[in-house]
């Protein structure tokens, strides 16, 4: 295994392991799975609805992860830099990038454990009816892909500052703001003066936009790519972020 | 070797090291000594890559820190201030962790635990969450991840931090140890230890080095040294005095004390040229009853503050010059 896998392989185990060695990853996941609960089969009327698709179930990802993903992000960095460890991991033979990508990975892969803890919805529904497959496993894609982009955006919050709180805020506001771009009452309110090319840029930079268009069943290149390059940009600032600490 | 090359730091206007230079080769272990803020940790995490140097750079076994990081990091290890571990890590994970990361796999990566966790006493407390560690422990745990891959140079600011004195006297001898076939550099408050581990020590200033010698070099420019210490009983004082300050070679004579016993320092007007025995000869010749005699060697306390306060008078001329 070349090295750069290698060592982000041990970065992010070590995450991993600290994540489901505290009691946080527990909270987190209980309560990740009772909101989603709420608001699928209170809010949304799941059953009432009468429909074997889980588009309730699906449409409340954006606006649980605005809150709940910039909270496992928050601690990323913060906390390397407040108990110290920040020295002792710039200092050992890995590279930055090692670090971010195995950091990333774990809290990604730590969300999407929590997304499959969902997966009793999807039996009953296959008990009740009979769900489109392709659309159910296109829309646990999509909220993942979703997920990392609210994850690398938490990310980089969590390299400016020391303090949890204003990481977790800066978060919010940033992926807010990434959510509302592609949201109808902001596109509608651009259609009636900008020029269309700007109102569907604007929309296109969403994450809501690309989110609902996996939502319909089909993963489209453009939306993963979306997706992807948006990590990887948020990424990449992530480390320059943290070489200007440096001097 | 380690070879540190015009290292300069500028932290906004204020320059916190400026232009250091110095070599430390295998065999020595070098001290850092200066008061609080005088660019100690600065230098030592610019030698780490750490800190990106505002100038000037670190060769650590031909190797520059700037350039190639990740190659220099590997013959390096490194205790930072404050000794940072994971917190939620168990004492043995944290190093298994360290381990991996230094390429280490299987049997050997165990060999290697269990041998620095020999070493570095952490029997008891491998399976210990480090947050509830003491102190004393914690910074064992990471004292034993810069010595795990056996490193040949040894950075460490402030090793023996927090120590009770029975760890801080294992670890000294432990770095002496090290010290025989690695280039080590530490910093340290503790003067004694600069006499206990160090074969070299280095005096930092407002990011200036004002003193770069041997402990006993540095101990010489003691006003102190080569002083004779006179003890004497039931003397009186002024024909003592008398017989004392005519002898050739004495400069002066100062009384400690006269209360009790009479307690004399003699300084030597050139150093070098010993006067203890022929102190001792006058005494014997005047039937003086003494106590006590030694030759002063200085303190190294006394010569730091010397010297760091002639250091911050620099700095200062150096401001007044510049305006």
């Amino acid at each position: 295994m070349p090295r750069t896998l290698r060592n982000t392989k041990i970065i992010m185990l070590r995450e991993l392991t600290g994540y489901f060695g505290s009691p946080v990853a527990y909270v987190f996941i209980v309560i990740f799975l009772m909101l989603i609960g709420f608001f699928t089969f209170s809010v949304s009327h799941f059953y009432e609805a009468g429909q074997a698709d889980l588009r309730s179930h699906f449409e409340w990802y954006p606006w649980l992860f605005l809150f709940l993903i910039p909270s496992v992000a928050m601690r990323l960095w913060a906390d390397e830099k407040r108990v110290g460890t920040i020295e002792l991991i710039m200092t050992l033979p890995i590279s930055l990038t090692e670090v971010i990508m195995g950091k990333f990975l774990a809290a990604w892969i730590f969300v999407g454990i929590a997304q499959l803890l969902t997966f009793p919805l999807v039996l009953s529904t296959m008990y009740l009816g009979d769900p489109d497959y392709g659309t159910v496993f296109c829309a646990y894609v999509g909220s993942f892909l979703m997920g990392g982009a609210y994850l690398s955006v938490g990310s980089m919050t969590s390299a400016i500052t020391r303090s949890q709180v204003v990481s977790f805020i800066l978060a919010v506001v940033a992926c807010l703001f990434m959510v509302l771009s592609g949201w109808p009452p902001v596109t509608e309110a651009l259609i009636g003066w900008a020029p269309t090319w700007l109102v569907n840029l604007v929309a296109s930079f969403s994450f809501m936009t690309h989110y609902q268009s996996i939502q319909r069943g089909v993963l489209d290149f453009r939306d993963i790519f979306y997706y992807l390059s948006f990590i990887f940009f948020m990424l990449y600032t992530n480390g320059v972020i943290l070489i200007s600490r440096k001097s | 070797m380690i070879e540190v090359k015009n290292l300069t730091k500028f932290f906004g206007p204020k320059k916190a090291v400026n232009d250091i230079s110095f070599e430390v080769k295998k065999g020595e272990v070098l001290g850092f000594l200066g008061p609080n803020g005088a660019g100690k940790s600065t230098t030592m995490r610019m030698i780490t890559g750490f800190i990106t140097p505002s100038s000037g750079t670190a060769v650590i076994g031909g190797v520059d820190i700037t350039q190639s990081p990740i190659e220099a990091l590997q013959k390096i290890g490194y205790l930072p201030e404050n000794a940072p571990v994971y917190p939620e890590m168990t004492a043995r994970s944290f190093l298994e962790f360290c381990a991996e990361v230094r390429g280490f796999a299987g049997a050997e990566k165990n060999k290697r635990i269990d041998e620095t966790i020999e070493k570095c006493f952490l029997k008891d407390v491998i399976y210990q969450p480090v947050n509830t560690l003491s102190k004393g422990f914690k910074q064992r745990v990471c004292f034993a991840q810069s010595i795990l891959h056996d490193p040949e140079y040894l950075i460490m600011d402030e090793p023996t931090d927090g120590l009770d004195p029975n760890q801080k006297h294992e670890v000294r001898s432990m770095i002496r140890e090290m010290g025989i076939n690695k280039a080590i550099i530490l910093s340290t408050h503790i003067l004694e230890e600069v006499d206990a581990v160090c074969t070299r020590a280095m005096i930092i200033a407002n990011g200036h080095v004002v003193a770069n010698d041997k402990p006993e070099q540095l101990r010489a420019r003691s006003g102190l040294h080569g002083a004779v210490r006179l003890i004497l009983q039931n003397a009186e004082v002024e024909k003592a005095k008398n017989c004392l300050n005519v002898l050739p070679g004495v400069k002066e004579l100062e009384v400690i004390d006269d209360k009790k016993n009479l307690n004399l320092r003699i300084y030597p007007e050139t150093l070098g040229v010993p006067l203890t025995d022929k102190v001792l000869k006058c005494a014997t010749e005047n039937s003086l009853q003494i106590e006590s005699i030694y030759t002063e060697q200085g303190r190294l306390d006394e010569v730091f503050r010397m010297i760091t306060e002639v250091g911050e008078a620099r700095s200062r001329l150096d401001r007044i010059v510049k305006q």
